[in-house]
């Protein structure tokens, strides 16, 4: 009997003890759960669940009137190694990259100005680049079409000036959906320079300086090395949206330029051949994910 | 040119500047970007009170443009819808960013590295692989309900509004967790001394002291939802036409007039949210 007193309290304070901290877990695990559960729920059904379905899709053969036949086969990304498909992806790449390079070499100087600029100024710029930036991308790209076309304002004025007697053929060609894809992405190129290069410690300069350097010299060995960061951060925050871009090839390139996200609307909307489009819809992935793997790899051996 | 030009400003302060050809080449480019940027829009807006039909010559001011849109019946239903869709789209994205993160920033759970992953997904994927990959799951999806309760659900609204909640979330969570990471956490220990429990010292100490961060992220995805293009594109279904949709297919049929005038609308809207967004949130920290 006496043991056995002795025992059982001790023994009900452990459990005591075990069902407080029990009940403590057990509700941040339930506040965790009430928080991240609503978004992790949406994620899973409207966002993971769809990828993985186009992902199984891209294995899958077409069956009749553009319905999906559930057989495993490999052709949707052999078929993508076709000339005709291989050369939207090669001209999708090219024409990103070359927005990315008008947008830094237009952008870089841009930025400078910015962060050089007195304080008071520096604000009421910097809103002057995101008010454009900030409407309706389909308006403006609407917008650059109404400048380009053939009786648009650019070649009405270039005719009364004389310059040319006949109109220029600027609307649906590579140079339209460059200009448009700069029209739309130059501020993700602007901000994150202008945060590096206002960061930036100018005295270093004039360290460089009293050391001997020239223009060029500081600017290619301690003002570009310093502001790199943001260069790339912006160069991969134009990149991505351009060589996934929809609307913009699709309106300035009238079909006569056909990048990635054209054939994946083509292969859905119109050939029906949904297999394929999956498969060119994860090719369009994979180049999104190198090129952001690319710049965290880059950004790691410039810190060691 | 650029070196030379910071040298000039940063040797020379408190002298006058002088103005050096690389100073004059920086700002030209500064002007030149400023004409590229606006140039478009403003000759847009323009041609919208151009009497002509033929747009691009100038026949004089009218508002017939603006008059006919606002009697146009298509013109209606497709802000009806955008407004419809942006007004829900909002309040449960921001509602669900919001949960996300203070989940991000307060709690600690097993797969939460996974999970942060996960969330930044939506912000890099190409807005055509999401647009597709939500068009093949509602197909599958209403074809399973068919096949199985005889459910006839069809693309709509309701598509549209799912779509527009699971690209904006991600951005309300990322604005409202960059309010939360410069918190003074200090000022909900004092309302828990003072004997607040945790539903007191959210209500009344947090979500005050989160507000500005919950509203930008409100007015962001607001505006991502009006403006959104190629995910309603591949998502909507008869009826549910949004002014985007509406101002694409004009666009396809041929350039008319009337497209400046409903741009120009659109495009007024977008700064007007933006600019006082932007006014809110200055008022806020100042």
């Amino acid at each position: 009997m006496a043991i056995v007193e002795q025992i059982g309290p001790s023994e009900r304070a452990v459990t005591w003890r075990e069902r407080l901290g029990d009940a403590v877990r057990q509700r941040e695990g339930l506040r965790a759960l009430l928080l991240a559960g609503p978004g992790g729920a949406w994620l899973l059904f409207f966002f993971l669940l769809p990828t993985a379905i186009v992902f199984a899709y891209s294995f899958a053969r077409r069956g009749p009137y553009g319905t999906v036949d559930w057989t495993f086969t490999l052709e949707n990304y052999v078929r993508f190694f076709d000339w005709l498909y291989i050369r939207v992806f090669l001209v999708s790449v090219w024409l990103a990259l070359l927005t990315t390079l008008i947008c830094l070499l237009i952008g870089y100087p841009f930025a400078f100005v910015i962060a050089r600029s007195p304080r008071r100024w520096r604000n009421a710029l910097l809103v002057l680049v995101l008010i454009p930036f900030w409407t309706n991308f389909l308006v403006r790209t609407y917008a650059i079409m109404l400048l380009l076309r053939s009786d648009g304002l650019i070649n009405n004025a270039l005719q009364w000036l004389g310059l040319i007697d006949r109109p220029l053929t600027m609307l649906f060609t590579p140079f339209a959906v460059v200009l448009g894809l700069v029209y739309g992405y130059l501020p993700f190129m602007i901000l994150p320079i202008y945060a590096s290069i206002e960061k930036f410690d100018f005295t270093l300069v004039e360290a460089a300086q009293d050391l001997g350097a020239n223009t060029w010299q500081v600017f290619w060995r301690v003002l570009l090395p310093l502001t790199l960061p943001g260069v790339l951060a912006g160069s991969i925050l134009v990149f991505i949206p351009s060589v996934g871009a929809f609307v913009t090839p699709d309106l300035l390139g009238g079909g006569k330029v056909v990048m990635i996200a054209n054939l994946i609307n083509q292969q859905f909307l119109t050939v029906r051949h949904w297999p394929f489009g999956s498969a060119v819809s994860f090719v369009l992935m994979a180049i999104v994910l190198a090129a952001t793997m690319l710049y965290f790899r880059i950004g790691e051996t410039r810190r060691i | 040119m650029t070196a030379q030009a910071a040298v000039t400003t940063s040797t020379r302060r408190p002298v006058r500047r002088r103005i050096s050809t690389g100073w004059t080449l920086l700002w030209l480019n500064v002007f030149l970007t400023f004409v590229f940027l606006y140039a478009p829009i403003i000759v847009m807006s323009i041609f919208s009170f151009n009497a002509s039909r033929q747009m691009q010559v100038w026949m004089g001011f009218t508002l017939d443009w603006y008059v006919r849109m606002l009697h146009d019946e298509r013109v209606r239903v497709a802000a009806e819808n955008s407004l419809i869709i942006a007004l829900v789209s909002t309040a449960v994205s921001t509602v669900i960013g919001t949960l996300t993160a203070l989940a991000l920033e307060r709690t600690r759970f097993r797969v939460k590295s996974l999970y942060e992953g996960a969330m930044y997904l939506p912000i890099i994927v190409p807005e055509i692989v999401m647009a597709i990959a939500l068009l093949v799951f509602f197909n599958l999806t209403f074809q399973g309900l068919d096949q199985l309760f005889g459910l006839r659900l069809n693309f709509g609204l309701g598509t549209i509004t799912i779509a527009h909640i699971a690209f904006s979330f991600p951005f309300v969570a990322v604005v409202v967790r960059a309010r939360l990471a410069d918190f003074d956490r200090t000022l909900e220990q004092a309302a828990q001394d003072l004997g607040a429990n945790d539903w007191q010292t959210f209500r009344y100490i947090t979500l005050p002291l989160l507000m500005p961060g919950i509203i930008a992220g409100a007015l962001l995805a607001f505006t991502l939802s009006i403006d959104d293009f190629v995910i309603t594109f591949f998502n909507a279904g008869v009826g549910s036409t949004t002014l985007p949709l509406e101002i694409y297919g004009r666009v396809r049929r041929g350039i008319t007039p009337d497209v400046n005038a409903l741009s120009t609308v659109l495009l007024l809207a977008s700064m007007l949210l933006v600019l006082s967004s932007l006014a809110l949130q200055r008022r806020r920290s100042s």
